[in-house]
Protein backbone atom coordinates (compact mmCIF):
# COMPACT_ATOMS: atom_id res chain seq x y z
CA UNK A 1 0.00 0.00 0.00
CA UNK A 2 0.98 3.64 -0.22
CA UNK A 3 2.55 3.75 3.20
CA UNK A 4 3.91 0.23 3.38
CA UNK A 5 6.02 -0.26 6.47
CA UNK A 6 9.63 -1.18 5.84
CA UNK A 7 10.01 -4.58 4.26
CA UNK A 8 10.43 -7.43 6.74
CA UNK A 9 13.50 -9.59 6.17
CA UNK A 10 12.27 -12.98 5.03
CA UNK A 11 13.45 -16.27 3.60
CA UNK A 12 13.91 -16.00 -0.19
CA UNK A 13 10.60 -15.92 -2.12
CA UNK A 14 9.59 -19.13 -3.89
CA UNK A 15 8.08 -17.26 -6.81
CA UNK A 16 9.95 -14.62 -8.76
CA UNK A 17 8.43 -11.59 -10.45
CA UNK A 18 7.36 -12.26 -14.06
CA UNK A 19 10.07 -11.28 -16.54
CA UNK A 20 7.64 -9.22 -18.61
CA UNK A 21 4.78 -7.28 -17.01
CA UNK A 22 1.88 -7.77 -19.40
CA UNK A 23 -0.61 -4.91 -19.87
CA UNK A 24 -3.91 -4.95 -18.00
CA UNK A 25 -6.04 -7.14 -18.05
CA UNK A 26 -3.51 -9.80 -19.09
CA UNK A 27 -1.48 -8.93 -15.98
CA UNK A 28 -4.26 -10.47 -13.90
CA UNK A 29 -3.37 -13.84 -15.43
CA UNK A 30 0.20 -13.40 -14.17
CA UNK A 31 -0.98 -13.72 -10.57
CA UNK A 32 -1.94 -16.97 -8.88
CA UNK A 33 -5.40 -15.81 -7.80
CA UNK A 34 -5.96 -14.48 -11.33
CA UNK A 35 -4.98 -17.86 -12.77
CA UNK A 36 -7.44 -19.53 -10.39
CA UNK A 37 -10.14 -17.22 -11.77
CA UNK A 38 -9.28 -18.25 -15.30
CA UNK A 39 -9.25 -21.89 -14.23
CA UNK A 40 -12.69 -21.49 -12.67
CA UNK A 41 -14.18 -19.64 -15.65
CA UNK A 42 -12.76 -22.02 -18.25
CA UNK A 43 -13.82 -24.93 -16.06
CA UNK A 44 -17.37 -23.59 -16.06
CA UNK A 45 -17.30 -23.26 -19.86
CA UNK A 46 -15.93 -26.80 -20.29
CA UNK A 47 -18.46 -28.14 -17.82
CA UNK A 48 -21.25 -26.49 -19.81
CA UNK A 49 -19.95 -28.17 -22.96
CA UNK A 50 -19.73 -31.58 -21.25
CA UNK A 51 -23.34 -31.36 -20.04
CA UNK A 52 -24.67 -30.27 -23.47
CA UNK A 53 -22.53 -32.89 -25.24
CA UNK A 54 -23.85 -35.66 -23.00
CA UNK A 55 -27.46 -34.58 -23.44
CA UNK A 56 -27.00 -34.23 -27.21
CA UNK A 57 -25.52 -37.70 -27.44
CA UNK A 58 -28.71 -39.14 -25.97
CA UNK A 59 -30.05 -38.81 -29.55
CA UNK A 60 -28.14 -42.07 -30.11
CA UNK A 61 -31.02 -43.83 -28.38
CA UNK A 62 -33.46 -42.47 -30.96
CA UNK A 63 -31.64 -44.08 -33.85
CA UNK A 64 -29.01 -43.56 -36.55
CA UNK A 65 -30.97 -41.01 -38.59
CA UNK A 66 -31.94 -38.92 -35.57
CA UNK A 67 -28.36 -38.57 -34.24
CA UNK A 68 -27.20 -37.83 -37.79
CA UNK A 69 -29.81 -35.10 -38.06
CA UNK A 70 -28.75 -33.71 -34.67
CA UNK A 71 -25.12 -33.54 -35.88
CA UNK A 72 -26.22 -31.77 -39.05
CA UNK A 73 -28.33 -29.32 -37.03
CA UNK A 74 -25.22 -28.37 -35.05
CA UNK A 75 -23.46 -27.54 -38.31
CA UNK A 76 -26.50 -25.58 -39.46
CA UNK A 77 -26.60 -23.40 -36.33
CA UNK A 78 -26.79 -19.72 -37.24
CA UNK A 79 -27.02 -20.36 -40.98
CA UNK A 80 -29.68 -17.69 -41.36
CA UNK A 81 -27.07 -15.06 -40.44
CA UNK A 82 -23.61 -16.48 -41.11
CA UNK A 83 -22.27 -19.22 -43.44
CA UNK A 84 -22.78 -22.86 -42.47
CA UNK A 85 -20.56 -24.33 -39.68
CA UNK A 86 -19.16 -20.88 -38.75
CA UNK A 87 -20.99 -20.74 -35.43
CA UNK A 88 -19.96 -24.33 -34.67
CA UNK A 89 -16.35 -23.45 -35.43
CA UNK A 90 -16.56 -20.32 -33.26
CA UNK A 91 -17.73 -22.52 -30.38
CA UNK A 92 -14.99 -25.04 -31.11
CA UNK A 93 -12.31 -22.34 -31.02
CA UNK A 94 -13.79 -21.07 -27.76
CA UNK A 95 -13.56 -24.57 -26.30
CA UNK A 96 -10.00 -25.09 -27.52
CA UNK A 97 -8.97 -21.76 -25.95
CA UNK A 98 -10.74 -22.64 -22.69
CA UNK A 99 -9.11 -26.07 -22.63
CA UNK A 100 -5.66 -24.60 -23.31
CA UNK A 101 -6.00 -21.98 -20.57
CA UNK A 102 -7.42 -24.54 -18.12
CA UNK A 103 -4.36 -26.76 -18.65
CA UNK A 104 -1.84 -23.93 -18.62
CA UNK A 105 -3.18 -22.39 -15.42
CA UNK A 106 -3.28 -25.81 -13.74
CA UNK A 107 0.26 -26.57 -14.84
CA UNK A 108 1.79 -23.29 -13.67
CA UNK A 109 -0.12 -23.24 -10.36
CA UNK A 110 0.91 -26.83 -9.67
CA UNK A 111 4.54 -25.91 -10.24
CA UNK A 112 4.19 -22.95 -7.91
CA UNK A 113 2.64 -25.12 -5.20
CA UNK A 114 5.26 -27.83 -5.61
CA UNK A 115 8.00 -25.22 -5.13
CA UNK A 116 6.28 -23.94 -1.99
CA UNK A 117 5.50 -27.31 -0.42
CA UNK A 118 7.77 -29.56 1.61
CA UNK A 119 7.11 -33.19 2.39
CA UNK A 120 6.44 -34.48 5.89
CA UNK A 121 8.76 -37.47 6.40
CA UNK A 122 6.48 -38.60 9.23
CA UNK A 123 3.43 -38.53 6.96
CA UNK A 124 0.47 -36.23 6.69
CA UNK A 125 -3.01 -36.99 7.90
CA UNK A 126 -5.71 -35.72 5.54
CA UNK A 127 -9.01 -34.73 7.11
CA UNK A 128 -10.90 -32.46 4.73
CA UNK A 129 -9.20 -33.28 1.43
CA UNK A 130 -11.15 -35.96 -0.40
CA UNK A 131 -10.17 -38.45 -3.09
CA UNK A 132 -11.39 -36.11 -5.84
CA UNK A 133 -9.52 -33.03 -4.63
CA UNK A 134 -6.29 -34.94 -4.15
CA UNK A 135 -6.38 -36.59 -7.58
CA UNK A 136 -7.14 -33.48 -9.70
CA UNK A 137 -3.59 -33.53 -11.08
CA UNK A 138 -4.11 -37.17 -12.16
CA UNK A 139 -7.69 -37.09 -13.41
CA UNK A 140 -6.89 -33.94 -15.46
CA UNK A 141 -4.16 -35.54 -17.63
CA UNK A 142 -6.27 -38.74 -17.94
CA UNK A 143 -9.11 -36.64 -19.36
CA UNK A 144 -6.68 -34.81 -21.69
CA UNK A 145 -5.28 -38.04 -23.13
CA UNK A 146 -8.75 -39.53 -23.41
CA UNK A 147 -9.98 -36.41 -25.21
CA UNK A 148 -7.23 -36.83 -27.82
CA UNK A 149 -8.17 -40.49 -28.32
CA UNK A 150 -11.88 -39.61 -28.42
CA UNK A 151 -11.35 -37.02 -31.19
CA UNK A 152 -8.96 -39.27 -33.15
CA UNK A 153 -11.43 -42.13 -32.85
CA UNK A 154 -14.80 -40.51 -33.48
CA UNK A 155 -14.01 -37.22 -35.27
CA UNK A 156 -10.98 -38.01 -37.39
CA UNK A 157 -11.51 -41.77 -37.66
CA UNK A 158 -7.83 -42.71 -37.25
CA UNK A 159 -8.36 -45.86 -35.23
CA UNK A 160 -11.50 -47.12 -36.86
CA UNK A 161 -11.17 -48.94 -40.22
CA UNK A 162 -14.96 -48.81 -40.74
CA UNK A 163 -15.19 -45.07 -40.00
CA UNK A 164 -17.96 -43.32 -41.92
CA UNK A 165 -17.86 -39.53 -41.82
CA UNK A 166 -21.19 -38.10 -40.75
CA UNK A 167 -22.61 -41.31 -39.24
CA UNK A 168 -22.08 -41.06 -35.48
CA UNK A 169 -24.34 -44.05 -34.76
CA UNK A 170 -22.28 -46.35 -36.95
CA UNK A 171 -18.94 -45.02 -35.66
CA UNK A 172 -19.96 -45.24 -32.00
CA UNK A 173 -21.28 -48.79 -32.35
CA UNK A 174 -18.15 -49.89 -34.25
CA UNK A 175 -15.68 -48.23 -31.81
CA UNK A 176 -17.33 -48.96 -28.51
CA UNK A 177 -18.16 -52.47 -29.67
CA UNK A 178 -14.56 -53.38 -28.96
CA UNK A 179 -14.12 -54.32 -25.30
CA UNK A 180 -10.76 -52.52 -24.72
CA UNK A 181 -12.20 -49.28 -26.14
CA UNK A 182 -15.33 -49.62 -24.00
CA UNK A 183 -13.13 -50.11 -20.90
CA UNK A 184 -11.06 -47.04 -21.86
CA UNK A 185 -14.24 -44.95 -22.14
CA UNK A 186 -15.52 -46.19 -18.80
CA UNK A 187 -12.23 -45.46 -16.98
CA UNK A 188 -11.88 -42.02 -18.57
CA UNK A 189 -15.46 -41.04 -17.79
CA UNK A 190 -15.10 -42.10 -14.17
CA UNK A 191 -12.01 -39.85 -14.02
CA UNK A 192 -14.07 -37.06 -15.62
CA UNK A 193 -16.84 -37.41 -13.03
CA UNK A 194 -14.30 -37.38 -10.17
CA UNK A 195 -12.67 -34.25 -11.67
CA UNK A 196 -16.07 -32.56 -12.00
CA UNK A 197 -17.02 -33.46 -8.43
CA UNK A 198 -14.17 -31.41 -7.00
CA UNK A 199 -13.98 -28.89 -9.85
CA UNK A 200 -17.61 -27.76 -9.63
CA UNK A 201 -17.39 -27.10 -5.91
CA UNK A 202 -13.93 -25.58 -6.14
CA UNK A 203 -15.01 -23.23 -8.93
CA UNK A 204 -17.31 -21.33 -6.57
CA UNK A 205 -14.49 -20.75 -4.10
CA UNK A 206 -12.00 -19.66 -6.77
CA UNK A 207 -14.48 -17.25 -8.33
CA UNK A 208 -15.51 -15.90 -4.94
CA UNK A 209 -19.13 -17.02 -5.30
CA UNK A 210 -19.81 -17.61 -1.65
CA UNK A 211 -22.85 -16.80 0.41
CA UNK A 212 -23.24 -18.71 3.69
CA UNK A 213 -26.99 -19.06 3.10
CA UNK A 214 -26.51 -21.03 -0.11
CA UNK A 215 -23.07 -22.60 0.37
CA UNK A 216 -24.42 -26.05 1.26
CA UNK A 217 -26.05 -26.21 -2.20
CA UNK A 218 -22.63 -26.17 -3.89
CA UNK A 219 -21.89 -29.72 -2.75
CA UNK A 220 -25.27 -30.94 -3.98
CA UNK A 221 -24.67 -29.29 -7.34
CA UNK A 222 -21.21 -30.84 -7.64
CA UNK A 223 -22.47 -34.33 -6.72
CA UNK A 224 -25.52 -33.96 -8.96
CA UNK A 225 -23.58 -32.84 -12.02
CA UNK A 226 -20.86 -35.45 -11.53
CA UNK A 227 -23.53 -38.15 -11.11
CA UNK A 228 -25.60 -37.11 -14.13
CA UNK A 229 -22.53 -36.94 -16.36
CA UNK A 230 -21.24 -40.25 -15.05
CA UNK A 231 -24.53 -42.07 -15.67
CA UNK A 232 -25.11 -40.44 -19.06
CA UNK A 233 -21.62 -40.98 -20.42
CA UNK A 234 -21.21 -44.51 -19.07
CA UNK A 235 -24.51 -45.52 -20.65
CA UNK A 236 -22.97 -45.30 -24.15
CA UNK A 237 -20.19 -47.91 -23.85
CA UNK A 238 -22.44 -50.11 -21.68
CA UNK A 239 -25.41 -50.03 -24.08
CA UNK A 240 -23.18 -50.57 -27.12
CA UNK A 241 -21.70 -53.62 -25.40
CA UNK A 242 -25.22 -54.76 -24.50
CA UNK A 243 -26.23 -54.49 -28.14
CA UNK A 244 -28.82 -51.74 -27.65
CA UNK A 245 -26.85 -49.41 -29.94
CA UNK A 246 -25.86 -51.65 -32.85
CA UNK A 247 -26.23 -51.25 -36.61
CA UNK A 248 -24.68 -54.65 -37.46
CA UNK A 249 -21.87 -52.93 -39.37
CA UNK A 250 -24.29 -51.22 -41.79
CA UNK A 251 -24.03 -47.49 -42.15
CA UNK A 252 -27.58 -46.31 -42.77
CA UNK A 253 -26.41 -42.75 -43.35
CA UNK A 254 -23.92 -43.93 -45.99
CA UNK A 255 -26.62 -45.95 -47.75
CA UNK A 256 -28.96 -42.98 -47.63
CA UNK A 257 -26.32 -40.70 -49.10
CA UNK A 258 -25.59 -43.22 -51.89
CA UNK A 259 -29.30 -43.53 -52.55
CA UNK A 260 -29.69 -39.76 -52.78
CA UNK A 261 -26.69 -39.52 -55.09
CA UNK A 262 -28.18 -42.23 -57.33
CA UNK A 263 -31.52 -40.42 -57.40
CA UNK A 264 -29.75 -37.19 -58.30
CA UNK A 265 -28.19 -38.93 -61.32
CA UNK A 266 -31.63 -40.22 -62.40
CA UNK A 267 -33.08 -36.73 -62.67
CA UNK B 1 -9.64 -38.38 37.04
CA UNK B 2 -6.01 -37.95 36.32
CA UNK B 3 -3.89 -40.93 35.47
CA UNK B 4 -0.44 -41.52 34.06
CA UNK B 5 0.38 -42.80 30.60
CA UNK B 6 3.54 -43.98 28.88
CA UNK B 7 4.26 -42.77 25.37
CA UNK B 8 6.81 -43.27 22.63
CA UNK B 9 7.74 -40.01 20.92
CA UNK B 10 9.33 -39.74 17.52
CA UNK B 11 10.67 -36.17 17.43
CA UNK B 12 12.28 -34.30 14.54
CA UNK B 13 15.75 -33.17 15.63
CA UNK B 14 17.68 -30.75 13.44
CA UNK B 15 20.70 -28.86 14.86
CA UNK B 16 20.37 -25.86 12.51
CA UNK B 17 18.77 -24.48 9.33
CA UNK B 18 21.37 -26.01 7.00
CA UNK B 19 21.88 -29.22 8.97
CA UNK B 20 20.37 -32.56 8.07
CA UNK B 21 17.40 -33.45 10.28
CA UNK B 22 16.26 -36.85 11.49
CA UNK B 23 13.71 -38.49 13.79
CA UNK B 24 14.87 -39.42 17.30
CA UNK B 25 12.79 -41.73 19.48
CA UNK B 26 12.19 -40.88 23.14
CA UNK B 27 10.30 -42.80 25.79
CA UNK B 28 8.03 -40.48 27.73
CA UNK B 29 6.92 -42.49 30.75
CA UNK B 30 4.65 -41.49 33.61
CA UNK B 31 3.04 -38.50 31.84
CA UNK B 32 -0.03 -37.12 33.64
CA UNK B 33 -3.12 -36.99 31.44
CA UNK B 34 -3.74 -33.51 32.91
CA UNK B 35 -0.52 -32.21 31.32
CA UNK B 36 -0.77 -30.18 28.16
CA UNK B 37 1.15 -31.34 25.12
CA UNK B 38 3.78 -28.65 25.69
CA UNK B 39 4.06 -29.56 29.40
CA UNK B 40 4.69 -33.12 28.29
CA UNK B 41 7.55 -31.84 26.10
CA UNK B 42 8.81 -29.77 29.08
CA UNK B 43 8.94 -32.96 31.17
CA UNK B 44 10.80 -34.80 28.41
CA UNK B 45 13.24 -31.86 28.14
CA UNK B 46 13.84 -31.83 31.91
CA UNK B 47 14.84 -35.47 31.73
CA UNK B 48 17.05 -34.83 28.68
CA UNK B 49 18.83 -32.01 30.54
CA UNK B 50 19.31 -34.25 33.60
CA UNK B 51 20.94 -36.82 31.33
CA UNK B 52 23.18 -34.13 29.84
CA UNK B 53 21.46 -34.18 26.44
CA UNK B 54 20.31 -31.24 24.31
CA UNK B 55 16.66 -30.41 25.02
CA UNK B 56 14.13 -30.37 22.15
CA UNK B 57 13.69 -26.83 20.81
CA UNK B 58 10.06 -25.82 20.35
CA UNK B 59 8.26 -22.47 20.44
CA UNK B 60 5.59 -21.43 22.92
CA UNK B 61 4.47 -18.31 24.70
CA UNK B 62 1.01 -17.72 26.16
CA UNK B 63 0.03 -21.40 26.46
CA UNK B 64 -3.64 -20.46 26.32
CA UNK B 65 -4.23 -20.49 22.58
CA UNK B 66 -4.17 -16.78 21.85
CA UNK B 67 -0.62 -15.89 20.82
CA UNK B 68 0.00 -18.19 17.84
CA UNK B 69 3.57 -19.00 18.83
CA UNK B 70 3.26 -22.74 19.35
CA UNK B 71 2.51 -25.08 16.54
CA UNK B 72 3.52 -28.67 15.94
CA UNK B 73 2.61 -31.31 13.42
CA UNK B 74 1.39 -34.11 15.68
CA UNK B 75 0.81 -37.46 13.99
CA UNK B 76 0.45 -35.69 10.64
CA UNK B 77 -2.12 -33.20 11.92
CA UNK B 78 -1.39 -29.51 12.52
CA UNK B 79 -1.94 -28.78 16.25
CA UNK B 80 -2.80 -32.45 16.78
CA UNK B 81 -6.05 -34.40 16.78
CA UNK B 82 -8.24 -31.93 18.71
CA UNK B 83 -10.25 -29.57 16.50
CA UNK B 84 -10.26 -25.81 17.02
CA UNK B 85 -7.36 -25.65 19.46
CA UNK B 86 -3.66 -24.79 19.34
CA UNK B 87 -0.97 -27.26 20.42
CA UNK B 88 -0.81 -25.69 23.88
CA UNK B 89 -4.52 -26.41 24.44
CA UNK B 90 -4.14 -30.06 23.52
CA UNK B 91 -4.01 -32.23 26.62
CA UNK B 92 -2.48 -35.63 27.08
CA UNK B 93 -5.93 -37.04 27.90
CA UNK B 94 -6.42 -37.01 24.12
CA UNK B 95 -3.88 -39.86 23.97
CA UNK B 96 -3.88 -43.36 25.40
CA UNK B 97 -1.27 -45.38 27.20
CA UNK B 98 1.29 -46.86 24.82
CA UNK B 99 0.60 -44.39 22.00
CA UNK B 100 3.26 -43.64 19.44
CA UNK B 101 3.39 -39.88 18.64
CA UNK B 102 5.25 -38.40 15.67
CA UNK B 103 6.17 -34.72 16.22
CA UNK B 104 7.38 -32.59 13.32
CA UNK B 105 7.83 -28.88 12.70
CA UNK B 106 5.60 -26.98 10.24
CA UNK B 107 6.89 -27.68 6.76
CA UNK B 108 6.87 -25.27 3.83
CA UNK B 109 9.66 -23.85 1.70
CA UNK B 110 8.99 -20.42 3.20
CA UNK B 111 8.99 -21.87 6.75
CA UNK B 112 12.64 -22.99 7.00
CA UNK B 113 13.42 -25.02 10.12
CA UNK B 114 15.54 -22.98 12.53
CA UNK B 115 16.18 -25.78 14.97
CA UNK B 116 14.29 -28.98 15.85
CA UNK B 117 10.62 -27.96 15.94
CA UNK B 118 11.03 -24.18 15.57
CA UNK B 119 10.51 -22.64 12.13
CA UNK B 120 11.04 -19.16 10.68
CA UNK B 121 7.61 -17.64 9.98
CA UNK B 122 8.72 -14.18 8.85
CA UNK B 123 7.17 -14.72 5.42
CA UNK B 124 3.81 -14.24 7.17
CA UNK B 125 5.10 -11.00 8.71
CA UNK B 126 5.87 -9.77 5.18
CA UNK B 127 2.21 -10.32 4.23
CA UNK B 128 1.05 -8.24 7.22
CA UNK B 129 3.65 -5.53 6.55
CA UNK B 130 2.38 -5.15 2.98
CA UNK B 131 -1.12 -4.10 4.06
CA UNK B 132 -2.49 -5.79 7.17
CA UNK B 133 -3.25 -2.54 8.98
CA UNK B 134 -5.34 0.63 8.67
CA UNK B 135 -3.83 4.10 8.46
CA UNK B 136 -5.77 6.60 10.60
CA UNK B 137 -5.03 10.04 11.93
CA UNK B 138 -4.16 9.57 15.56
CA UNK B 139 -5.60 11.79 18.23
CA UNK B 140 -8.24 11.46 20.86
CA UNK B 141 -10.12 8.17 20.85
CA UNK B 142 -13.28 8.48 18.73
CA UNK B 143 -16.63 8.46 20.48
CA UNK B 144 -18.16 5.07 20.98
CA UNK B 145 -20.69 4.15 18.28
CA UNK B 146 -19.54 7.05 16.10
CA UNK B 147 -19.20 4.60 13.22
CA UNK B 148 -22.19 2.26 13.19
CA UNK B 149 -21.37 -1.37 12.32
CA UNK B 150 -24.15 -3.94 11.87
CA UNK B 151 -23.96 -6.75 14.42
CA UNK B 152 -23.66 -9.47 11.74
CA UNK B 153 -20.79 -7.62 10.04
CA UNK B 154 -18.98 -7.11 13.32
CA UNK B 155 -19.40 -10.80 14.17
CA UNK B 156 -18.06 -11.93 10.80
CA UNK B 157 -15.12 -9.52 10.97
CA UNK B 158 -14.39 -10.83 14.45
CA UNK B 159 -14.42 -14.44 13.20
CA UNK B 160 -11.63 -13.44 10.82
CA UNK B 161 -9.84 -11.34 13.43
CA UNK B 162 -9.61 -14.41 15.65
CA UNK B 163 -6.63 -15.50 13.51
CA UNK B 164 -3.55 -15.81 15.72
CA UNK B 165 -1.15 -16.21 12.80
CA UNK B 166 0.21 -19.58 13.93
CA UNK B 167 0.75 -20.93 10.42
CA UNK B 168 -1.22 -24.15 10.87
CA UNK B 169 -3.12 -23.42 7.64
CA UNK B 170 0.14 -23.39 5.69
CA UNK B 171 1.41 -26.48 7.51
CA UNK B 172 -1.77 -28.46 6.83
CA UNK B 173 -2.10 -27.39 3.19
CA UNK B 174 -0.82 -29.89 0.59
CA UNK B 175 0.09 -26.83 -1.52
CA UNK B 176 1.61 -24.88 1.38
CA UNK B 177 -0.78 -22.05 0.52
CA UNK B 178 -1.23 -19.25 3.05
CA UNK B 179 -4.65 -18.40 1.66
CA UNK B 180 -6.59 -18.80 4.92
CA UNK B 181 -4.13 -16.68 6.94
CA UNK B 182 -4.04 -13.95 4.28
CA UNK B 183 -7.80 -14.02 3.74
CA UNK B 184 -8.48 -13.69 7.47
CA UNK B 185 -6.05 -10.78 7.76
CA UNK B 186 -7.51 -9.08 4.66
CA UNK B 187 -11.17 -9.63 5.54
CA UNK B 188 -11.17 -8.60 9.21
CA UNK B 189 -10.31 -5.12 7.91
CA UNK B 190 -12.14 -5.20 4.57
CA UNK B 191 -15.45 -6.04 6.25
CA UNK B 192 -15.42 -3.01 8.54
CA UNK B 193 -15.97 0.70 7.75
CA UNK B 194 -12.52 1.59 9.10
CA UNK B 195 -10.93 -0.70 6.56
CA UNK B 196 -12.68 0.68 3.48
CA UNK B 197 -10.25 3.51 2.60
CA UNK B 198 -7.41 1.11 1.89
CA UNK B 199 -9.55 -1.90 0.96
CA UNK B 200 -8.42 -2.36 -2.66
CA UNK B 201 -4.79 -1.38 -2.11
CA UNK B 202 -4.61 -3.75 0.87
CA UNK B 203 -6.16 -6.70 -0.95
CA UNK B 204 -3.86 -6.41 -3.95
CA UNK B 205 -0.69 -5.88 -1.88
CA UNK B 206 -1.34 -8.67 0.63
CA UNK B 207 -2.41 -11.27 -1.92
CA UNK B 208 0.61 -10.55 -4.13
CA UNK B 209 3.02 -10.73 -1.20
CA UNK B 210 1.42 -14.05 -0.24
CA UNK B 211 1.99 -15.37 -3.77
CA UNK B 212 5.70 -14.63 -3.50
CA UNK B 213 6.14 -17.05 -0.62
CA UNK B 214 3.38 -19.62 -0.62
CA UNK B 215 1.63 -22.06 -2.94
CA UNK B 216 -1.69 -21.80 -4.73
CA UNK B 217 -4.97 -22.84 -3.12
CA UNK B 218 -6.74 -25.87 -4.61
CA UNK B 219 -9.70 -25.77 -2.22
CA UNK B 220 -9.00 -28.96 -0.27
CA UNK B 221 -10.27 -27.33 2.93
CA UNK B 222 -7.47 -28.78 5.10
CA UNK B 223 -6.65 -25.31 6.51
CA UNK B 224 -10.15 -24.88 7.93
CA UNK B 225 -9.83 -28.22 9.77
CA UNK B 226 -6.37 -27.36 11.10
CA UNK B 227 -7.20 -23.80 12.18
CA UNK B 228 -7.12 -23.47 15.99
CA UNK B 229 -9.63 -20.61 15.66
CA UNK B 230 -12.03 -22.46 13.29
CA UNK B 231 -11.80 -19.73 10.66
CA UNK B 232 -13.93 -20.80 7.67
CA UNK B 233 -12.62 -20.88 4.08
CA UNK B 234 -15.48 -18.56 3.10
CA UNK B 235 -13.01 -15.76 3.77
CA UNK B 236 -10.79 -17.16 1.01
CA UNK B 237 -13.63 -16.91 -1.51
CA UNK B 238 -14.40 -13.32 -0.47
CA UNK B 239 -10.72 -12.40 -0.77
CA UNK B 240 -10.57 -13.93 -4.26
CA UNK B 241 -13.54 -11.77 -5.21
CA UNK B 242 -12.04 -8.65 -3.61
CA UNK B 243 -8.75 -9.30 -5.38
CA UNK B 244 -10.28 -9.27 -8.87
CA UNK B 245 -12.30 -6.15 -7.97
CA UNK B 246 -9.08 -4.56 -6.70
CA UNK B 247 -7.31 -5.37 -9.97
CA UNK B 248 -10.04 -3.41 -11.79
CA UNK B 249 -10.37 -0.53 -9.35
CA UNK B 250 -6.64 -0.01 -8.73
CA UNK B 251 -6.05 0.23 -12.46
CA UNK B 252 -8.18 3.37 -12.60
CA UNK B 253 -6.21 4.86 -9.69
CA UNK B 254 -2.86 4.09 -11.29
CA UNK B 255 -3.74 6.52 -14.08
Amino acid sequence: MAQTVSRVSTPPPVRSEPRVRLPWPLSIYQTAVGKKWVMGLTGAALLGFIVVHMIGNLHLYEGPLEIHEYAETLRDLGTKIIPRTWLLWAMRFGLIAAFGLHIHSAYSLSRMSMAADQRYPGGRNYIAANFASRTMRWTGPIIGLYLFYHLADLTWGWFNPDFVRGDPYHNVSESLGSIPVAILYIVANVALAVHIFHGTWSMFQSLGVNSPRYNHLRRYLASGLAGIILVGNLSFPIFVQAGVIDDNGRSIVEELQQHEAAEGEDH
Amino acid sequence: MSSEINLTLQVWRQPGPQAEGRFVTYEASGISTDASFLEMLDIVNERLIENGEEPIVFESDCREGICGTCGLMINGQAHGPQKGTATCQLHMRSFSDGDHIVIEPWRATSFPVLRDLAVDRRAMDAIIASGGYISVNTGAAPDANLTPVPKETADTAFDAAACIGCGACVAACPNSAAQLFTAAKVQHLNLLPQGQAQRWARTEAMVETMEEFFGSCTNHGECEEACPKDIPIDFIAWTNRDYIKAKVKNRKLAG
